[in-house]
Formats: structure tokens, sequence, C-alpha cells
């Protein structure tokens, strides 16, 4: 299961990126791959539903439109809570990400499906994004200013050449941080779905009940972390932006 | 520090590649990600586009509209409630007035009905009285006539009893003198 | 020691930081549990502090496991 070679299916396979078209950009290779596919599943199904779910407009809500309603409510509450009102202007790009990256989870928990989450070059854009974005409308908005977040209040100069140091790198380690917390829940869970799966087939008949009773409960938890997982994605990037545009610490 | 980061990235992805084209961690091998990196930029582009011109206004509309309806439907539900406790409380007052009204009312008809009850009493009074003197006078006239007449009466009763006893008629003045003494006039 | 000897050790050796994720993540939940206990009507307002928090201590713990996959598959 470990570093074999070829022939053995480990648990890292199911993260491998397969072609089905090949498309070429000036010699970059843009290919169509399974995770492009994934991708624009992910935004169909949010596009789909989005619209589709609004098509009454009825004051009462269906079942169908009180679900999207929750979904922006929900959203909503977390940038007002922490950008306060002027933030709803970020609102729709906050509101993508979190979506996006909610579908893009629980469509990988289906079987058979590929986890674009679940590879590092992704979440590391997305939050590469979220910080360039925050660091930009910081300077934006306080121009060299900005820099005073390294420099809390109410630290002694004596204290300035450790604490400044320690800040400045927790500001870099962010998108580090940010986007390796989507990447290992993803793939940690998925490696363990698909660890317990492969001993549920290895094992004789008295020993398959265990492994699979528990990638049921542990299938029940997935579905949880993936929800979280957006919803942590989120909530950070609010707060990233909230010190960029609110300065105080 | 980003630059640094990507070259980090870069480094670590070239050392790991040999191991990762040999069966390693998918992720870690650099030949995937252009492809990903072009196809999660159109994607997410394309999601933010259809989220912030089309998905998203129609539902801040649709939320929007309810709560001004809302909003509305309780001002008005404020302003007729405070309408309807104005009213009662303009009912409740005429109510207190008319009763502070009706109760002075009856105090001024039971003192009016007072006073008529008193000087009606008093004229009956002083009519009583006067017939009491009245009665009192001719009680007063009936006894002296009757005492009068009681000496014609003896008078009389004695002549007959004389003649009686004497067999002869006495004239009444006769009767009368031998009486007179006795009367103690 | 073979290459593959050690990556398994090294690998096994880097699930240790799974120990700081299971005391953080007891610890939060366990203050949470105390607090609603005390004061039951303030706790559903805490429910996202909460699982931010989990969020958070559980991420350094999956640092951890990251790097015991990268040794053992990378």
């Amino acid at each position: 299961m470990a570093a074999e070679g070829a022939g053995h299916h480990g648990p890292m396979e199911q993260f491998e990126i397969r072609n089905i078209f090949h498309l070429d950009l000036f010699g970059h290779d843009i290919s169509f791959t399974n995770s492009s596919l994934m991708m624009v599943v992910a935004l169909a199904l949010i596009s789909g539903f989005m619209i589709f779910a609004m098509r009454g407009r009825s004051l009462v809500p269906s079942r169908v439109q009180s679900l999207a309603e929750i979904a922006y409510e929900y959203v909503a509450g977390m940038v007002k809570e922490n950008l306060g009102e002027e933030g709803m202007k970020f609102f729709p790009w906050v509101f993508s990400i979190f979506i996006f990256i909610l579908i893009l989870n629980l469509v990988g928990l289906i079987p058979g499906n590929f986890t674009v989450t679940s590879h590092i070059i992704v979440t590391f854009a997305l939050a590469a994004m979220v910080w360039l974005v925050a660091t930009f409308i910081g300077f934006w908005t306080h121009g060299l200013g900005y820099l005073k977040l390294f420099v809390p209040e109410g630290v002694p100069v004596w204290l300035m050449p450790v604490i400044i140091p320690i800040e400045l790198i927790s500001y870099f380690i962010r998108p580090i941080s940010h986007s390796v917390r989507l990447f290992a829940n993803m793939m940690a869970g998925h490696t363990m779905l698909e660890v317990f799966a492969g001993f549920a087939v290895m094992l004789p008949w008295w020993g398959k009940i265990a492994p699979a009773g528990f990638m049921v409960a542990f299938t029940g938890l997935e579905f949880l972390v993936a929800f979280l997982q957006a919803l942590i994605f989120t909530v950070l990037t609010c707060i990233y932006l909230n010190d960029a545009v609110h300065m105080h610490h | 520090m980003f630059a640094g980061t990507t070259m980090l990235l870069a480094v670590a992805a070239e050392a790991a590649e040999e191991a990762a084209q040999s069966g390693g961690l998918p992720q870690l091998n650099p030949h995937h990600f252009t492809p990903q990196l072009f196809w999660l930029a159109v994607t997410f582009v394309a999601l933010l586009f259809v989220m912030s011109k089309i998905a998203l206004p129609r539902v801040a509309d649709v939320i929007e509209e309810r709560r001004d309806r809302i909003k509305r439907d309780l001002d008005a539900a404020s302003r007729l409630k405070d309408e309807t406790d104005k009213a009662l409380a303009d009912y409740e007052k005429a109510l207190a007035d008319a009763r502070a009204n009706a109760s002075g009312i009856a105090k001024q008809t039971r003192e009016k009905l007072a006073a008529e009850t008193e000087a009606e009493r008093q004229r009956v009074d002083t009519q009583i009285t006067a017939k009491l003197k009245e009665a009192d006078a001719r009680i007063a006239a009936t006894k002296s006539k009757a005492l009068s007449a009681i000496g014609d009466i003896a008078t009389e009763t004695a002549r007959a009893v004389v003649e009686k006893l004497i067999a002869q008629d006495v004239p009444a003045e006769d009767v009368k003198k031998v009486l007179r003494p006795l009367a103690g006039e | 020691m073979e290459l593959a000897a050690a990556k398994m050790i090294g690998a096994g050796l880097a699930c240790s930081a799974l120990i700081g994720a299971g005391v953080g993540i007891g610890n939060i939940f366990g203050n949470y549990l105390s607090g609603a206990m005390r004061n039951p009507s303030a706790a559903p307002g805490q429910f996202t502090n909460l699982l931010i928090g989990f969020a958070l201590a559980e991420a350094t713990g999956l640092f951890g496991l990251l790097i015991a996959l990268i040794i053992l598959y990378g």
C-alpha cells in the first residue's frame, strides 16, 4: 500500500489527474482533465441551482428557494459580522468562494468522483487569491499605513525587534496555512476512506463488516468536514479582509 | 515573499518530480499544475460573474422586498394599534366623565328631592297644627257647651224627679235656684 | 537502514503531531460544554466560534499528518 510500484492500487491513486481532452495554449498544457471536469460540474450545479431556485421569486418561498436564501443569508451574516455593512461589496466574491469550495468538497464525496480541493495547487491558488486581494485592499485603503499591521499597539519599543518578525512571518504564513488546512483535510479524509475501503476489500468475510461500518460513519464525518472546511475558509477570508479594511488588530 | 514561496514550491516540486513520477504524490507533480490553474481560473471567474450579475441580485431583491413588505405591514399594524389605543382611551375617559357626571346629578337630585320633601313636610306640619288647634277649639266649645248643657240636664232631671216625688210641676227657675249653689259656680 | 524503512519510521513519527490536535480539540469542546452547562441560553451564540476553533486546532494536527503522507508517498 505504501510507496509501491504501478500494479497495486495505492490510496494515492484517487488523486491522479487524468486527461480527458488534450489542449495547448502557447505551448502550455491546459488539457481538460478530470479535475477540470469536476470544476465545470460544480459551476453548472451552483449556477443551475441558484437560478432555478429563484425562478419563482415568491415572497413566501418554496423549499428550493428557501435553500438558496438560507445560503445567501448565512454568508451575508458572516460578512456583515466580520466586515460590517460596508463589507457587502465583497459579498459576491466571498459567496462564490464559499459555495465553490463547498460544492467541490461535496461532489468529491460521491464515490468515484475526483476531489478538486485535494490538490494543493488548487487550494493554494484560492488562498493566494484571498491573500493578494486582502493585501491589495489593505494598501489601497490605508496606503503605507497598512504596514502598521505588523506593529501592534501597546508594545514597548525594546520588544519590537522580536514582535515585528513574528508578525511578519505569521502574515506571510497565512496563504500557506489557509490552503494547507483545506488541502490536508480533504486529502487525509479521502485517503482514510480509500485505506478502509481497501481493508474491506482485502479482508476475508469475517473481517469485512468492521471497515465497512467504519466507512459509513466516516463518510458522515466527511460530509461535516466538507461543510466545515468551506465555512472555515470563508470565515478566515472575512477575517483577513477585516484586518485589511479596518486595521485594529 | 510570495515569489519566495513559489520558488520554494517549485524547487520542492522539482525535487519530488522524480519520486512523484514513480508513483508518488500526484499533488506534487508539477506537470498537472498549469491545467488545474487554468481551469480553476476559468471556472471561478465564470462563477463570480454568474453569481454577482445574475443569481445573487435576485436573491437579494426577494429578501429585500420581503423585508420591506413586513416592515410596511408592521408599521401599518402599529399605527392601527395606536389608533385603537387612543380610541379606547377616549372611550374610557368619556365613561369616567359620564360616571362622575351621573353621581353629581344623583346627588343634586337627592338634595332637591330632600328639600322638596322637607318643604312638603313643613307645610303638612303647619296644616296639622292648624287642624289640631281648630279641633282643640271645637272640643273646648263642645265641652263648654256640654258643661253648660249639664246644668240644664241636671235641672230637668231634678225637676222630673221632684215631679215624680211630689207629683207636682215645679218651675225650672226654682230648681235652678236650688242647684246653683250645689254646682258651686 | 534502508530508505523505505526510514520513510516508514519518519512517517510514524510525524503522526505524533496529532497528539496536539487531539488535546486541542478536546480542550475546545470541553470548555464549550462546561460553558454551555453553566449558561445554556448563551451556548448557540458561540456555536460558530466553536466550529472555527475546532477547525483551526484540527488544522495544525493535519499539517503533521500531511508531512507523514508526503514522506510516505512523495
